[in-house]
């Protein structure tokens, strides 16, 4: 009984480390053809339209909504301490150095992230990736590597939107329905933000590009080795994916905001 | 005596517990349509990507004109694999791609063809193989068969040397499986390619291949041609062809 324990316990770990390894080639094999010419253009501005263009919309109404309950609550807690002029430097400093980063890319994985782990998955499944093979088509500089250059791209200009969208959305509840000096609420957000604060967002944006768009190609790409194969398969893979990449944002939230400040 | 082509020597392969080829032994000649029948699920799909380099074998040889593929240098052994295609049981069509894009990637992706000349390549092809007018289509969008001949068109373009089919014609009707299986004796005769046809149509793929393998139990168990199937008195590839169990 002992010995079993043993010994699934030592599975586990060397399957651990096995898929460690293989997400780190997996990585390394994309960033490493994004250098390799001819540069892949149309297959960049194509993921950057599904990545970035097409998130406008839900990044728009999240943040907005997001800054709105960030006024409210804001200005409840600042006004007990009769402090309610720095809601604006309040909210503001909220979304660009956490919940601007943080939730572009919890939303962004939740709607293109989930895309790209379910679209190679088919691909893996229908034996499209084998195709690319026989084709002499590197499958990761094809489907993998696109999607690193375009998520960089996109995140940090996402988080941006994300930020400013946000702050109006704070503006909103907090000087059009609760009554705070307009003038005040927009000087303390001028005037609280500093370059290191903005920069700080766009490293933690940056960092989430890479992890999450690497974990759910990576899950599409191996849907046969972590899921099974069939629509199961590639279902599993689109959760795993989602999930993970949820909680390594906040875990690489906590370790960039570690070194930041 | 003439070289194989591909030479398969005591092939064995398995996945996980369950062992596939068993000391496989099978040559494959130059300009010949070879055709690998047997019942299903006992390893000809495994065996042809053997040669297209997406399975390894565990032990074995595959010569390729003599030469064991393994001890090729990596240029050579890419500029084997450059000289094959494939043409998948399910097509693997791109389904996000058009009709155009499907035939034309090999080409886009691999070739230092201008867009015209990869353009005017793919229309020819289209037309050869009664696809034109679909080019804006997605594979979605077509009957089995047209997307049959999408897959053909797409292993055809790159102007291969070696073809391998894996079930070409399965889900057609008997009228398009025809028309398929002469697709490919005609391109076969123009383009002089070597054609490997895992195939279940039985006797039709008689009068498509000069040479004939049966896979049973992992190894090959009759390899000839139509002639030598005719005059065999094997229990194991007559009971096949009879539909028999055996």
């Amino acid at each position: 009984m002992r010995i079993k324990f043993i010994e699934n316990f030592g599975e586990a770990i060397l399957n651990l480390v096995k898929s460690f390894g293989r997400i780190i080639l997996f990585f390394l094999a994309g960033m490493m053809h994004i250098f390799i010419l001819p540069v892949q253009f149309a297959k960049i501005v194509d993921q950057t339209w599904f990545i970035g263009s097409k998130s406008i919309f839900v990044i728009v109404l999240t943040g907005l909504f997001t800054g709105m309950v960030l006024g409210l609550q804001g200005y409840y807690s600042l006004v007990k301490v009769g402090s309610e002029a720095a809601l604006g430097s309040a909210v503001a400093l909220t979304l660009i150095c956490e919940l601007g980063p943080v939730f572009t890319a919890i939303m962004v994985t939740a709607r293109a992230g989930s895309s790209m782990a379910a679209e190679i998955g088919v691909m893996r499944i229908s034996e499209q990736i084998d195709a690319l093979k026989t084709m002499h088509i590197n499958p990761v500089r094809f489907l993998f590597s696109p999607r690193i250059i375009a998520a960089v791209i996109s995140f940090p200009l996402l988080t941006a939107l994300f930020d400013v969208v946000g702050i109006i959305g704070g503006f909103i509840s907090g000087s059009i329905m609760l009554g705070i000096n307009q003038y005040v609420y927009m000087d303390t957000v001028v005037h609280s933000i500093q370059v290191h604060d903005i920069n700080g967002g766009f490293y933690k944006s940056f960092a989430f590009a890479l992890v999450t768009t690497t974990i759910c190609c990576y899950r599409g790409y191996y849907t046969h080795l972590y899921s099974g194969f069939g629509a199961r398969g590639v279902s599993l893979s689109t959760t795993n994916a989602v999930v993970q990449s949820c909680i390594s944002v906040f875990v690489f939230d906590y370790i960039i905001t570690y070194f930041l400040v | 005596m003439t070289i194989p082509l591909i030479q398969f020597i005591d092939v064995n392969k398995s996945f996980g517990a369950s062992s596939v080829l068993k000391g496989l032994n099978l040559s494959i000649y130059k300009g010949e349509i070879t055709a690998v029948i047997g019942k299903s699920g006992t390893g000809k799909s495994v065996l042809l990507k053997h040669i297209i380099g997406l399975v390894s074998q565990d032990s074995g040889q595959i010569l390729i004109e003599g030469e064991s593929l393994s001890q090729l240098s990596v240029t050579d052994r890419n500029s084997f694999y450059k000289r094959l295609s494939y043409m998948f049981q399910d097509n693997a069509l791109f389904d996000f791609m058009s009709i155009y894009d499907n035939i034309a990637l090999p080409l886009v992706e691999n070739s230092k063809f201008s867009k015209h000349q990869v353009k005017a390549k793919v229309l020819e092809r289209m037309e050869q193989l009664g696809l034109i007018g679909i080019e804006g289509k997605f594979p979605a969008q077509l009957s089995g068969g047209m997307r049959k001949r999408v897959a053909l068109a797409r292993a055809l373009i790159i102007d291969p040397k070696i073809v391998l089919f894996d079930e070409p014609t399965t889900g057609l009707d008997p009228i398009r499986k025809k028309k398929v299986h002469s697709m490919i004796q005609e391109y076969q005769k123009k383009f002089e390619f070597t054609a490997v046809i895992v195939s279940h149509d039985i006797p039709e793929i008689f009068n498509v291949a000069q040479r004939i393998a049966l896979l049973d139990g992992g190894s090959i168990k009759f390899e000839g041609s139509k002639k030598d199937i005719l005059d065999s008195h094997s229990k194991i590839l007559n009971a096949f062809i009879t539909g028999e169990d055996f």
